[in-house]
């Protein structure tokens, strides 16, 4: 049937004759161009100019608020007052850490979550929708949630530590703690966001074929060797996809932050992007601001450049 | 193959106590987990029942903290619609979200259609531009974005986008990665289908109307899904541009309550399961979409 639609459609085109092609071509091009048009304009407006608004400010002292200094260009001063601040540092430091520590655990833990939310169990719909629960609650309320379980007097979290080493951990001071806040964020941050990587890896798992688990079991391959010699390789892709997508977010750390510590105790949970906020919506430095924008731009793109090369040398591999 | 199904049967009846045990233990871990992933949010909505504070507090050194008993009441929620104009806030949220999702999936396919599809000079290249533009954070441009929306004029006479709807509606409407999914699908789409439909004198549009969306379901359901999750949570750029209650959305509000001295923990956490709740419902009437969805976005990666 569609075959011989084909054939009808290519008759058409060769009985209508020239002038009719290109007034059908013209027609079609101005259509693509209504089609084209609205999405066209908004990312122009709402995404590229801003975008080279923020490379140009970085190099400029301008401010939010019109001031009395008018605004100059001043070169890459933003960019080397940034190599010298130690709060931006620190904010790059916990990015650093923040990301170190959550895609190895939330990675793993992901997989291990397909893997047993793979299984062909009864109810196992339930668990996989029970896991995935806390990616659709959002990042807001997660984090005045937790705050609450952190709370060192009347949190659970410490009063279940109590309990469970019958006393003998102290009242820990989560997040008003220097060397603890970071961790407590960060274990919440797992809580959440693994659900929507045990998706991925379960799309990834079930696009494995059987017959490689069959052949392998006839090889006589035993569960663990299955799962190194099988999923692991064919997860490869899903994983560098994970891996980066965590990593990206790792720099995107906002909300958390802002909600539960505010960058303290002693920036001790500062990031990148709360610093850019900080420079450019409270202190009005535009122009800092967008210094920070641009190497935290920058950092991204690296990280993405890297996911495309290795997929592309999988794909000639 | 016979003898390795009548070896995996035979397997199989052996052990069958094993495997009992295996499956035994197998739920427990399960349910561990299910317990790990759900207490914060059952946590969440027992608290909010508990409208004497002093229970509350004195409950979370035990398990009682997961128990509704005591003096059980809407008391916490009553309270926050004394203190907040909740109803405000929640139209807020769901008007912006929804014009966002509900224009992006139009304008988004639309440019997607003509990448797909149509012949035009420039067609690679905006493709290009298209999927540089997936990497590109918001965070990365919203200082710039902030400084050129107080000063755009709009239809009420007004010379700021400061404090208004449309300055958390319309820069998200355009979405470089709804594009490229919904690209995806259209090349997947067989072109004979369109060649009929262009003998017949069908304009390109009607056949993006008639043809191609009720053929692409399945995708824009995922960037429907996707869009939503992603800007009923925003937090950064409704901080940056609200003043005020009436514009302010969910999240936004639930911030300024969190803030306010003394907290009432009992109100905050109602605040948190009024947002919560509707949110999940949604989810758990349409959870395989939701899952597929997210599947969907590392496959596509």
């Amino acid at each position: 049937m569609s075959a011989e639609t084909t054939i009808t459609a290519e008759k058409a085109r060769a009985t209508s004759g020239k002038p009719r092609t290109t007034s059908w071509q013209r027609k079609e091009m101005l259509t693509a161009w209504t089609f084209l048009l609205p999405a066209s304009l908004l990312l122009l407006i709402f995404l590229i100019i801003p975008f080279f608004m923020a490379i140009y400010f970085s190099f400029t002292n301008q401010t939010l608020i019109p001031g009395p200094i008018p605004t100059e260009f001043v070169g890459f001063r933003n960019f080397a007052r940034l190599l010298q601040d130690d709060t931006f540092h620190r904010a790059l430091l916990n990015n650093f850490l923040f990301g170190i520590i959550v895609v190895p655990v939330q990675t793993t833990f992901a997989l291990s979550l397909a893997i047993l939310a793979n299984q062909k169990i009864r109810g196992i719909y339930v668990f996989r929708t029970i896991y995935f629960s806390p990616v659709v609650t959002t990042i807001a309320v997660i984090s005045v949630v937790w705050s609450f379980l952190y709370n060192p007097d009347q949190g659970l979290i410490n009063h279940f530590l109590k309990s469970i080493s019958f006393g003998h951990i102290p009242n820990l001071q989560w997040l008003n703690d220097v060397h603890l806040a970071l961790p407590a964020i960060i274990i919440m941050s797992i809580w959440q966001g693994v659900g929507f990587q045990m998706m991925i890896y379960l799309a990834g798992l079930q696009g494995i074929p059987d017959s490689l688990y069959e052949a392998a079991r006839v090889d006589g391959a035993g569960r663990w060797k299955q799962f190194l010699n099988v999923t692991l390789p064919q997860l490869r892709n899903t994983t560098i996809f994970v891996v980066i997508a965590t990593t990206i977010l790792a720099f995107k750390l906002y909300t958390q932050v802002a909600i539960m510590t505010q960058g303290g105790p002693e920036n001790a949970t500062i990031t990148s992007v709360y610093y850019l906020v900080q420079q450019g919506f409270s202190e009005l430095h535009v122009g800092y601001a967008s210094a920070i924008a641009v190497i935290f731009f920058l950092i991204v793109l690296v990280i993405s450049i890297l996911q495309r090369t290795i997929i592309k040398e999988e794909g000639q591999g | 193959m016979a003898v390795t199904v009548r070896q995996q049967i035979s397997a199989r009846k052996r052990s069958t106590p094993r495997k009992l045990a295996w499956l035994i233990g197998n739920y427990i871990l399960l349910v561990i987990l299910a317990i790990f992933f759900l207490f914060p949010i059952v946590f969440m909505v027992v608290s909010s029942l508990k409208s004497n504070e002093e229970q509350l507090l004195s409950d979370l050194s035990s398990l009682k903290a997961f128990i509704p008993y005591g003096t059980i009441s809407l008391g916490n929620y009553s309270g926050v619609f004394a203190r907040l104009p909740f109803g405000q806030y929640m139209f807020n949220s769901v008007f912006i979200v929804t014009m966002i999702v509900v224009f992006g999936l139009f304008v988004n396919s639309l440019i997607a259609y003509a990448l797909a599809r149509m012949n035009f000079p420039g067609r690679r290249l905006m493709l290009a531009v298209m999927i540089a533009l997936i990497i590109v954070p918001f965070e990365s441009i919203a200082v710039p974005l902030l400084l050129m929306v107080n000063n755009l004029p709009w239809f009420d006479g007004s010379t700021t986008w400061i404090d208004s709807y449309q300055v958390q509606i319309i820069p998200f409407i355009a979405d470089a990665f709804s594009i490229f999914l919904f690209y995806q699908f259209f090349i997947g789409i067989p072109k004979e289908l369109e060649e009929a439909a262009l003998v017949d004198g069908a304009s390109r549009f009607r056949m993006y109307w008639r043809l191609i969306v009720p053929l692409s379901r399945p995708v824009f359901a995922t960037v429907a899904i996707l869009q939503f999750l992603t800007h009923i949570g925003d937090f950064l750029w409704p901080l940056m541009v609200t003043t005020g209650d009436t514009f302010r959305p969910l999240m936004i509000g639930l911030q300024v309550f969190f803030g306010q001295q003394p907290r009432s923990w009992g109100e905050i956490m109602a605040f948190a399961s009024m947002i919560t709740i509707p949110i999940l419902i949604v989810f758990l009437l349409f959870q395989r979409w939701f899952m597929q969805s997210v599947a969907s976005t590392g496959i596509k990666g």
